[in-house]
């Protein structure tokens, strides 16, 4: 397990406990009582670091190198059906967005979303989750199929941005962005986005207009990272933790400000330490969604998808 | 020929030779440093009468340029905007709002219109690049969201006149979700089949790209404008080499399929005009 800087207490104790099995292996006498308060301790002290977390200390837990990737919440979704369907039809297969059919509890629904690398040759490949312009086009082709044979589609977000690459400026990255905003509002069928990184910026906005837009409780969503906002306002790298706690971009300031529309909790210490536990919460929360917005009527669908996103926005009319 | 060439533009007078040009009279090129009266540089929409580079301007001398004699009534001007996230970073965001709208005389980055052109009616979004960088912000949003609605009510097609660094850091997730709104309102105006004319210029960058001035049923863009999702500096870094010569100009943007066409300033009321005319006959 990586521990985070804040997590040195946690990590500490946890050296205490694997000396003391160490020791209570080599020799006769029963520590069992010893190893168990020290279980109690750890998880103690899991609690009290979790319940207290910093906006900056959500962002770290959202980018653990264990916590689980897209794949992994959709292969136990879909009970490991899943058929990942790649390309654009026009240009390349982009490996930092995945999508694909798959089943979830006899219900067929259009899986997409951002995937980031699981190791260092894969983290390339799959540039960080940062997608190029046919990444969002695969994204919205599969998106447009899914309409047409009427499945709902369910998107998982977790990306650092857009990809900022040479040839995806040559591509339209910000065409290929818009025009998605475009065409997901008008969508059919029911859509639900959720939020189980890094939601960045325009790049996961790309993938983020749904009936119901969630996040699990230690990501982030902004219009920009904290280490860019703190390069930017501040002139400085030294600033993000500042920076994170003035976008306001925890789950709970995003739901307290209208812009989501749920919160999934996260088991305690956050998805990678029970990563079955969150996958499952995950899909009950989904087939729960999906039951409710199946009620509605396509028409009402798009027509609250408008109402809610044209209703963002915080302004005074002088008189 | 000569054994030197002047690679960059623009510099023609060595320091000794330079003189002040007095303010207010003379217009002096940036680009081309030539000097013309501010008359003459006015009555040519902004535009450099030697090297037809575009000064950047706001939206009362765009509204002055596409207007007939500069009438139009203007729509929800006295939005302003609000500070949900109580937002401080060097400074508070609501004392940079004050500033800017005591510094521009503007109350946002967009000013809405309506009136005719070449005796067609049309709607004006127009970007300020003044206030706070052009950043999109709610008040952004909202005006464009109530423009289009106006639009729809009135079937009157709608132009909007990007000019912008992108999504204004201090409205964090209220800005991103602008993108959303925007682009949401633009769908409802489409299915109205009202046609919707995007004028890029410069420079137009980061989440204005990547919504409203990338959906136009038409995208057109003045000359040489700096137009793309990220920043030059950025991609830079990204790529770890230099950019090549002319990237991210509208004649890149053109180049790569992404605008319809390319429009000098001089041209803009006139090809407004024909555009409307064709499609409402």
């Amino acid at each position: 397990m990586v521990f985070l800087d804040f997590e040195k207490p946690v990590e500490e104790l946890n050296k205490e406990l694997e000396k003391l099995k160490e020791v209570a292996s080599k020799s006769k006498v029963d520590l069992s009582k010893s190893v168990t308060e020290l279980e109690e301790k750890i998880q103690d002290k899991i609690v009290e670091l979790y319940s207290n977390l910093t906006p900056w200390q959500r962002v770290q837990v959202s980018r653990h190198p264990e916590r689980p990737y897209t794949l992994a919440y959709i292969d136990h979704v879909s009970n490991k059906s899943f058929i990942e369907l790649h390309g654009d039809r026009t240009v390349a297969d982009d490996k930092a967005m995945v999508g694909g059919w798959g089943e979830i509890d006899g219900q067929t629904v259009m899986f997409i979303g951002q995937q980031k690398g699981i190791n260092t040759k894969m983290r390339q490949i799959r540039r960080f989750g940062m997608a190029n312009p046919e990444g969002y086009r695969k994204a919205l082709r599969l998106m447009k199929m899914a309409e047409k044979f009427n499945k709902p589609i369910v998107t998982f977000i977790d990306t650092p941005g857009a990809y900022p690459g040479l040839e995806a400026e040559e591509r339209g990255q910000g065409e290929a962005i818009a025009k998605n905003l475009l065409e997901m509002v008008q969508l059919k069928v029911p859509v639900i986005c959720i939020i189980i990184g890094e939601g960045a910026s325009g790049g996961a906005l790309g993938i983020g207009i749904g009936d119901k837009v969630l996040m699990l409780e230690n990501t982030w969503y902004s219009v920009i990272s904290p280490e860019s906002c703190s390069s930017i306002l501040w002139r400085s790298w030294n600033f993000k933790e500042r920076a994170a706690e003035a976008l306001k971009l925890t789950a709970e300031d995003m739901s307290k400000h209208g812009l989501i529309d749920g919160i999934i909790k996260e088991p305690v210490g956050g998805a990678h330490r029970d990563p079955q536990a969150t996958f499952e919460t995950v899909k009950q929360e989904i087939k729960k969604h999906l039951n409710d917005l199946s009620k509605i009527s396509a028409e009402e669908r798009i027509n609250q998808r408008i109402e809610k996103f044209g209703a963002m926005g915080v302004v005074h009319e002088l008189d | 020929m000569g054994w030197f060439k002047r690679l960059k533009e623009g510099i023609t007078t060595s320091t000794t030779d330079k003189k002040e040009t007095p303010e207010g009279l003379w217009y002096k090129c940036p680009s081309c440093k030539k000097i013309h009266t501010a008359q003459d540089h006015h009555a040519n929409k902004h535009v450099c009468l030697d090297c037809n580079y575009h000064e950047r301007i706001g939206s009362k001398e765009y509204f002055e340029i596409i207007f007939d004699n500069n009438q139009f009534t203007e729509l929800h001007e006295n939005l302003v905007s609000g500070d949900p996230l109580e937002f401080e970073d060097t400074k508070k965001y609501t004392s940079r709002l004050t500033e800017s709208i005591k510094k521009s005389g503007l109350k946002d980055a967009l000013r809405s219109a309506y009136g005719k052109v070449n005796d067609q009616d049309l709607v004006v979004c127009c970007m300020d690049f003044g206030f706070i960088g052009g950043s999109m912000g709610s008040v952004v949003g909202e005006k464009i969201a109530r423009s289009i609605d106006f639009c729809i009510k009135t079937k009157t097609p709608l132009l909007i006149i990007s000019k912008s660094g992108g999504a204004r850091m201090m409205e964090a997730a209220f800005s991103l979700m602008q993108m959303a709104k925007t682009s949401a309102k633009l769908s409802q105006l489409a299915q109205n089949k009202i046609p919707y004319i995007s004028l890029l210029t410069d420079p137009t960058t980061g989440g204005v790209t990547a919504s409203y001035a990338m959906l136009g049923d038409m995208n057109i863009a003045e000359p040489g404008s700096l137009i793309g999702f990220a920043g030059p500096r950025v991609v830079k870094e990204t790529i770890g080499k230099d950019l090549p010569k002319g990237f991210q100009t509208a004649e890149f943007v053109l180049e790569h399929g992404f605008l319809d066409k390319i429009v000098p300033r001089t041209e803009l009321k006139e090809k407004l005009g024909s555009l409307l005319k064709m499609l409402k006959n």
